[in-house]
């Protein structure tokens, strides 16, 4: 197998995605390489959500610019793709003199950003918009950022990406990337890139063994979006130049009775290790409390005690009533954070036509849909052609959303397809006919948590407890095999075995 | 317009409606989410049901078999395969199923009666990773004993709630191995029959007063690590750790009433039991709703079920012939001594007719203890009990005649008789 394309991008979290999807509506053949078998698997699906209004990062950087630049897309994007946005606002609390110091400072920053409706409130002013928040702030700075679901925005940006021809390729690990040269045999002429991956496949389904086949794709540009992997990427064909530092963040996860403790995205003064413990509504209505910071070695999604109590005692100094027991959830998520303190959004040195787009830490998610045009901009001014594809994008529309229907459609509905009004998650109101409709989307999910991401079945209160079982066999039928061939996450991740097998 | 709507077709749900119709309402309708009626009892194939109500000793599905007949003699209408959406304050209850669609159905009175749903991981914060394996010991049986797969094949189960003891044991039947049953407290929340059946007949240690501390894997789960606890702050002991290498790991850390329906209805719920305020009556702060079973409480023995269910269809019938009682003078039910609720949490003296029995749980293992009935500070009833653990439901039963005319608030009070000889040495002769 060798197929020759324009561009190949490393990696399908929410920069891959965005790159992806601002390619799209240009007549060229584009692949996506991601390692797992969904999108959104890495610092995408594990992140606290936030479109940051863009007042944190240093005036004059690449994170300052495409921070601002990407809300502002993001939320245009949220209408035209359908992913779940909310624009909640944000606070910044102070509780000293030297917290009110640090407002001024990041108030200042927002104007220099083009931060537009940032402001200083008053403690009064909190309270009245806060009610639930401590009693010992002094003051806070008002940002009108906005929540979104992460992987939402990403699996919407790649289904869009894919309905009008990218290719996206799961279980695809690049494992070699070398010059090609061109005509006069110089490196840095127009020669192409090799890249070469191992694609796994299930012939009888993900919990069996996979068959490995690999593949190389010919390319003019590379694009390394590969996360927590960009440093290995990296390496694979330019000179060493950067490091991945991943840096751990533990998050509690809260029922939706909780969610009513705070109505903005609350944080406190950011320190060196970011933007400290923030407790937000989720897009979804739940609470998230959440992150610490810790450097860790290797990409180890563990919770821990202290990372855990260490987040509680943060938390609850901006909103002490939170109560824990209403828990559902807890969860890490890793930084991509590099040795750069800004994005490394470049072509590597030495390696002509190879973009690197790492150290997405945050604002990542926010910078995303500027990120796809930035890198758009980079490749453009290296050679790659952009004509505009005739017509409009082609937009992938969920079929239905039972939950949000009136009576009379929702009979409508059931009348043509009965399936429709059964409901299989209970906590989420999530109906099998919706669980069905994403067997046929443009990205169709390969496990478990590939139909969670994609209706959101499981993610509430009882955590797959009720509606696991039913939703392994929907998938089973499917994908054409037994339920023992199910996966809930990743490969390897089984759910059950046959009675023979165990 | 119905008579009465039951929400919920499992044990509270079927003996309201059989009963319900026998006291004279004649529109009743079940709504069961599930295909068939019965509930979690379906699942539940092991014996010991039905020892009270019956006086024999009945599988899961017999004892549901033998109200689902009730039910199928009677013209009570059933819809399975229908989830209730919404009930709002007009007694209006939506509903949808693939055969029906959507439909908002009136009627005059409601009995809720949906049950409970397993804690999960995230109500414990267990730390470590995230891999498949991590099952509710519900969910585990579901697939063992109706869908017919193992959940894995070396097991740690996680607390000694019924659930959890009864799967050890089953799953030891079908070939797994059940590594340890790990509980947190000094002493199991489990009834003592299972105790010994479940776990000393197949020689499955049961670890008292320790925790899982750690859950490793990629993928799926590959190692668990236990911790003993401290009983009085319940944190981990360090140095105390044994790890387990396993696939699997079972919760069973309790139950909570699933009243999400109850909440959005505007009905008050008791944070103790996480179930509604009820009167005597079973009724809800909600005129003519109604809550029996575990969406109520969590009961441990289903046979109680059945009773509280009877006691809800018999205040329902009532309510729709004649009326709402009188709710003049009101008294609360307070608790003491290690009482932690009581149902009902609230009296209407002149409403009971012989007596009221109340349902409690106490908080610790008591020994030889009385249970106070109190009237402000009057004692009113003192009823011995040899032997209390937290994981047995008490009842207490408190003639009409003794709170008659009263406005006084009831206290239930849990307290130890101290035998003289185990307190001090020197008056023992």
């Amino acid at each position: 197998m060798n197929k020759n394309y324009d561009v190949v991008i490393v990696g399908c979290g929410t920069s891959g995605a965005a790159i992806a999807f601002t390619l799209a509506q240009y007549d060229l053949k584009v692949a996506v390489l991601e390692r797992e078998n969904d999108v959104a698997m890495g610092t995408t699906r594990a992140n606290s959500g936030i479109l940051h209004a863009g007042y944190d990062p240093e005036p004059g950087t690449l994170m300052a610019k495409l921070n601002v630049r990407g809300v502002a897309i993001a939320k245009e994007l949220s209408k035209k793709l359908r992913f779940a946005y909310n624009p909640v606002g944000s606070l910044v609390l102070a509780f000293s003199g030297h917290d009110l110091k640090t407002l001024k400072t990041l108030k200042a920053r927002a104007d220099a950003n083009g931060v537009k409706d940032c402001r200083i409130l008053s403690k009064e002013e909190v309270q009245q918009m806060e009610p639930m928040v401590s009693e010992d702030v002094i003051a806070a700075l008002y940002a009108p950022s906005a929540v979104c679901s992460p992987w939402e925005f990403c699996l919407t940006m790649a289904e869009t990406a894919a309905l009008n021809g990218t290719e996206i390729l799961l279980e695809t690990e690049v494992v070699g990337i070398s010059r090609e040269n061109g005509k006069d045999g110089n490196a840095g002429d127009a020669g192409n890139w090799k890249v070469v991956a191992k694609q796994t496949s299930w012939p009888n389904g993900p919990a069996n063994a996979p068959k490995v086949e690999e593949i190389t794709l010919t390319t003019r540009f590379v694009v390394n979006a590969a996360g927590l992997a960009a440093e290995k990427i990296h390496d694979m064909a330019a000179p060493h130049s950067f490091s991945i530092k991943p840096s751990r963040g533990e998050y509690y996860l809260m029922d939706k009775a909780e969610g009513f403790r705070a109505r903005h995205t609350i944080f406190q003064c950011p320190d060196e290790n970011g933007k400290g413990v923030l407790v937000s509504p989720t897009v979804h209505g739940n609470l998230i409390v959440g992150p610490n910071s810790e450097e860790i070695k290797n990409n180890d999604y563990s919770t821990t005690a202290g990372g855990m109590a260490f987040v509680r005692k943060s938390a609850v100094r901006s909103v002490p009533s939170i109560d824990f027991r209403n828990n559902i959830r807890n969860f890490a998520g890793i930084r991509a954070r590099s040795t750069s303190k800004d994005f490394i959004i470049e072509e590597a040195k030495g390696a002509p036509n190879f973009i690197d787009v790492a150290g997405i830490c945050s604002p990542g998610l926010s910078a995303a849909p500027a990120i796809g045009e930035y890198v758009t901009e980079l490749m453009a001014g290296k050679g790659l052609k952009l004509i505009k594809k005739p017509g409009e994008l082609k937009l992938y529309k969920e079929p239905h959303h039972f939950k949000d229907l009136d009576a009379e459609q929702k009979n409508a509905l059931i009348a043509r397809d009965p399936s429709y009004g059964r409901i299989v998650c209970r906590c989420e109101s999530i109906t099998e006919g919706e669980m069905r409709d994403t067997f046929n989307s443009p990205l169709p999910p390969r496990s478990v948590d590939g139909i969670k991401r994609r209706t959101m079945a499981g993610l509430g209160r009882c955590q797959g407890g009720f509606c696991g079982p039913q939703v392994v066999k929907l998938l089973a039928e499917y994908m054409g095999v037994t339920e023992d061939r199910i996966v809930q996450d990743k490969a390897g991740s089984w759910m059950v075995l046959r009675r023979e097998d165990a | 317009m119905y008579d009465l709507i039951v929400v919920g077709g499992g044990p509270a749900g079927l003996a309201a409606a059989v009963k319900a119709r026998e006291c004279g309402l004649k529109k009743v309708l079940i709504v069961e989410r599930s295909l068939q009626l019965g509930g979690i009892l379906n699942q539940c194939i092991h014996n010991g049901f039905g020892l009270t109500y019956f006086k024999e000793e009945l599988t899961g599905p017999e004892y549901a078999a033998r109200f689902i007949k009730q039910v199928e003699g009677t013209d009570i209408e059933v819809r399975t395969d229908t989830m209730v959406l919404d009930i709002t304050p007009d007694k209006t209850v939506h509903m949808v199923s693939p055969t029906l669609g959507y439909r908002a159905e009136q009627t005059k009175s409601i009995i809720l009666a949906m049950g409970c749903r397993e804690r999960a991981r995230g109500a414990l914060s267990i730390p470590g990773t995230r891999p498949a394996g991590v099952y509710t010991a519900g969910a585990a049986q579901k697939y063992v004993n109706i869908d017919g797969y193992m959940p894995g094949r070396r097991i740690v189960i996680l607390g000694s709630g019924d659930i959890g003891l009864i799967m050890a044991r089953r799953l030891t039947l079908e070939g797994a191995k059940v590594l340890a049953c790990v509980e947190l407290n000094p002493y199991s929340s489990g009834l003592n029959r299972n105790i010994v059946q479940c776990l000393n007949d197949f020689n499955i240690p049961l670890y008292l007063s320790h925790t899982v501390t750690n859950i490793q894997g990629e993928s799926r789960v590959e190692k668990v690590v236990v911790s003993q606890v401290d009983d009085r702050t319940k944190a981990p002991i360090p140095g105390t750790e044994i790890e387990f290498e396993c696939d699997t790991l079972l919760l069973s850390v309790g139950l909570i009433p699933e009243n999400e329906l109850t909440r959005d209805a505007g009905i008050a719920l008791d944070p103790r039991t996480k179930g509604a305020f009820v009167y005597e009556n079973m009724e809800t702060s909600m005129p003519g709703v109604f809550a029996c079973g575990n969406v109520l409480h969590v009961h441990d023995l289903v046979d109680f079920v059945t009773q509280e269910a009877q006691r809800a269809a018999e205040a329902a019938a009532e309510y729709v012939l004649k009326g709402q009682p009188s709710r003049e003078n009101i008294i609360d039910v307070r608790t003491a001594g290690g009482v932690t609720y009581t149902v009902p949490q609230q009296i209407c003296p002149e409403n009971l007719k012989d007596e009221v029995r109340v349902f409690f749980r106490i908080n610790r293992v008591f020994g030889k203890s009385e249970i106070v009935a109190k009237l402000g500070d009057k004692e009113i009833k003192v009823f011995k009990k040899p032997f209390m653990i937290p994981g047995e439901m008490q009842n207490v039963s408190i003639p009409a005649e003794l709170l008659a005319g009263t406005h006084e608030d009831l206290t239930i009070e849990a307290r130890e008789v101290t035998e003289p000889a185990a307190d001090n040495g020197e008056v023992a002769k």
